[in-house]
């Protein structure tokens, strides 16, 4: 069974946000939201590497253990689906994750918070939509994943700093990498996430 | 050379001073002199043992997306899912559990001369508004606030998740707006209760005398006892507490970032479970634990003889004026 994954490969990364861009085509995310962004360390001085973030679709997903109303659930191949019919915006899956992922759309008065709005790596929603379904598309985005495709921002990342996938092959080609060119900074999020590294 | 030159050439001189004694993070080379790339970055392991979360700078708009990583947000997971979830059913059972025993044990505090027939006004229209606008806002709060918490263990598989979803949406709404009269009734009860909730010399003696559970002994109270102006001082505080905290929860991001969100979650748990108990008590003795207790919040009016035996210095001022008011006309009883 596949485990899928994000990784990016910060040596690569040229902040150049075209992943920012097709995650916000390709799922008609609202206004407002992002599910998919470029944080840059270190800007301006030695040692400076940007990151490309999303949901990493944890393992124990900590958004999923805090929702009380359990909207939140991995599939089996380890993608963190939600159901939006499901959800209230309590925004305790906010406080909970490491990524700072989970978005809410502004609604009503104070700081009410809408439906969750996070990555789906491009799967769809763990809704009762029909997989691929112009609803399912409405409120979740694209479903590639059905496809058989990967995460459009993967996919076009021009120098496949950020890949995704099946966990091994990934961290495969991520070890191999570092072993070329002789120097890596690391999964990023990795360890928070899934709980391990790549070891190289 | 003006003052003002000076002063600049100094400032500027020291800023110099200031940028050469800082080592400069300097591009580190290799062994064959080309830069090293693995040497110059930071890796997130130390990144993490510098500060509990990694920052950096974004191009987009949403400044609050420029937090990399927060692994606290697991430390939170564990505290709501595991040390939430077993502290809070143990405090509220626990409670539950002693004032049952309490009641056993004890039993119904009896009025020990038994009623009189009398009766004097102990709590006014207004005062009696307050405590129940309070009361009521605190139970639709305390338990719309618990669904959050236990709703998915106990309600959730009773009702199936599209209507325990509907309820708990409709709850967590009901639970945002009634926060404001839950203040309002606060207030008022700190302004009108303030001044008869002074500890004073007669609560040590009421301590002394066991509080009014010793049966032969006498415990002397003016207007409010020690316990109740203990409930006064802890409830003032609690409330305050999970007003504070529910109001920054209420407006995320206005002044707040996320670890202080969970902080302020944290806090307004653990002090409304701890409120949920307090008041668990204070509903028991007002009703249950107490013959004669219950009407003074209902109807406003309680027993002379239970005015006698609970807030004896109180009942013998009230009587005083009360005769002062009505002098000669009315022959004395």
């Amino acid at each position: 069974m596949a485990r899928m994954k994000f990784l990016c490969d910060a040596d690569r990364c040229i902040e150049c946000n075209a992943c920012v861009t097709a995650c916000k085509n390709e799922n008609e995310v609202p206004w407002g939201i992002n599910r998919r962004r470029v944080v840059t360390i270190n800007d301006g001085k030695p040692g400076e590497r940007s990151v490309s973030m999303a949901c990493m679709h944890c393992t124990d997903a900590p958004c999923a253990a805090v929702c009380p109303v359990t909207c939140i659930y991995p599939t089996e191949d380890g993608i963190v689906l939600h159901n939006k019919d499901l959800c209230i915006g309590c925004g305790y899956c906010f406080y909970a994750c490491p990524f700072g992922a989970p978005q809410y759309p502004k609604v009503g008065n104070f700081g009410s918070r809408g439906k969750m709005d996070k990555c789906t790596y491009c799967a769809g929603g763990g809704g009762s939509e029909a997989a691929g379904s112009a609803e399912e598309f409405a409120k979740y985005g694209s479903n590639r994943f059905g496809e058989g495709k990967l995460p459009l921002c993967a996919e076009m990342c021009s120098t496949k700093s950020l890949l995704a996938g099946d966990s091994d092959v990934i961290a495969q080609i991520y070890k191999e990498r570092v072993l070329k060119r002789g120097y890596g900074s690391g999964a990023w999020g990795w360890m928070t996430a899934y709980r391990e590294d790549i070891k190289v | 050379m003006t003052r003002f030159e000076g002063i600049r050439l100094f400032i500027v001189s020291v800023a110099l001073l200031i940028i050469a004694a800082v080592p400069a993070q300097a591009q580190k080379l290799g062994p064959d002199g080309a830069p090293n790339p693995t040497a110059s970055v930071t890796d997130q392991g130390t990144l993490l043992r510098q500060a509990p979360r990694i920052e950096g700078r974004i191009d987009i708009p949403d400044l609050k997306a420029s937090v990399l990583e927060q692994p606290a947000g697991r430390t939170w997971d564990y505290f709501h899912e595991v040390l939430l979830h077993w502290g809070a059913a143990v405090v509220i059972a626990g409670t539950i559990l002693l004032l049952g025993l309490a009641y056993l044990i004890i039993g119904r505090v009896r009025i020990a001369a038994g009623r009189s027939g009398h009766k004097i006004l102990r709590f006014k229209a207004f005062e009696r508004f307050s405590h129940w606008l309070t009361a009521i806002s605190f139970v639709v709060l305390g338990l719309t606030g618990l669904n959050i918490t236990f709703g998915k263990i106990v309600l959730l598989p009773l009702v199936g998740p599209d209507t325990f979803s509907d309820v708990a949406q409709a709850a967590k709404y009901v639970h945002n707006f009634t926060s404001f009269s839950f203040v309002a009734g606060l207030v008022l009860i700190a302004v009108i209760f303030f001044k008869d909730n002074f500890p004073a010399h007669v609560d040590i003696d009421w301590l002394k005398q066991g509080g009014g559970f010793i049966r032969n002994k006498h415990a002397p109270a003016e207007r409010f006892n020690l316990g109740e102006k203990l409930v006064f001082w802890f409830s003032l505080a609690a409330g305050v507490a999970v007003s504070a905290s529910g109001f920054l929860l209420l407006f995320p991001f206005y002044g707040t970032d996320i670890p202080q969100m969970q902080l302020a979650q944290v806090v307004h748990a653990v002090v409304a479970i701890l409120f949920i108990a307090l008041i668990l008590a204070h509903i028991y003795i007002g009703t249950l634990g107490m013959e004669g207790a219950f009407e003074a919040m209902s109807t406003g009016e309680v027993d002379l003889n239970w005015a006698k035996e609970h807030h004896d210095l109180w009942l013998a001022r009230q009587l005083k004026e009360h005769h002062r008011d009505e002098p000669a006309a009315t022959p004395a009883e």
